[in-house]
């Protein structure tokens, strides 16, 4: 099982698109590759979960490090999603009032950016 | 109709937790009864139970694999996720802040069991200082939460 990690650039802001399945086994990634980018001093980031096909709980602890970790710097982390499978696990735990979700990566730079 | 079973027992590491997913799919699938949205719920509250599971041996260094047990009947789609870790005690888990309290940002962990118990029609859990025994029930549409189980 792989997951795709790809960054690109929008308007200052970096990209981290996901792709494929969100568990125990693939979240270490996804943390490393966040943490990576924190630590090329990208601040904000919105994180693309279009592509993603499973996500559970370690994901979502995934997602609040980050947002954590930025917010530490001033930055800010975006979500896109519109999967209603995926938003589902937010909805439960309460997390769309913690996170700016997006229904692409064009709204989430441009809310994020005024 | 007898019921259909299906056991799995998968070594307690994390690039498991997937196939108990896909042996739930595959189950769900030859039930036929359960909408698409019903199963991804069941496939997200047995990762969630598997992970906890194969977390539990890991605190335990235990080599014993995780069972899981999948079964078809009449009434629904059944998951017991067995292991044999230290145990817990559901009740005793943590509250977390609500979620407008900048404190929630501490919690990046907790939130499984409460997710398994929103997202499937019954949730038991059994543990002792032996393992944890969790048992997830999806109902078939045509017997809500009235049925006799």
């Amino acid at each position: 099982m792989d997951l795709g990690l790809d960054v690109t650039e929008r308007d200052g802001w970096a990209v981290l698109s996901v792709t494929g399945e969100v568990d125990v086994y693939t979240a270490p990634k996804f943390r490393e590759r966040l943490i990576e980018l924190v630590s090329d001093g990208k601040y904000r980031i919105v994180v693309d979960l279009e592509g993603v096909d499973f996500l559970d709980s370690t994901g979502l602890g995934v997602l609040v490090g980050g947002l954590k970790r930025l917010r530490s710097h001033d930055g800010d982390l975006m979500l896109v999603c519109t999967q209603s499978r995926i938003l589902k696990v937010f909805e439960i735990t309460g997390l769309t009032k913690v996170f700016s979700i997006h229904d692409s990566v064009d709204l989430a730079v441009s809310n994020g950016t005024s | 109709m007898p019921g259909e079973a299906v056991e799995l027992e998968i070594p307690a590491r994390a690039e498991f937790v997937a196939l108990a997913r896909l042996a739930v799919s595959a189950m769900a699938a030859a039930d036929g009864e359960l909408a698409d949205e019903r199963v991804d719920d069941l496939k997200l509250a047995v990762s969630e139970a598997c992970t906890n599971a194969i977390e539990a041996h890991g605190a335990v260094a235990t080599d014993e694999p995780v069972v899981v047990r999948c079964w078809v009947d009449d009434y629904g789609l059944e998951v017991r996720i067995t292991d044999r870790g230290a145990g817990f005690d559901p009740s005793e888990l943590p509250n977390h802040p609500p979620v407008t309290d900048p404190a929630r940002l501490k919690f990046e962990r907790g939130l499984g069991i409460p997710l398994i118990r929103a997202l499937v029609d019954l949730v038991e859990f059994s543990s002792s200082g032996k393992g944890t025994e969790v048992r997830l029930v999806m109902r078939h549409a045509d017997h809500g939460s009235s049925g006799p189980r």
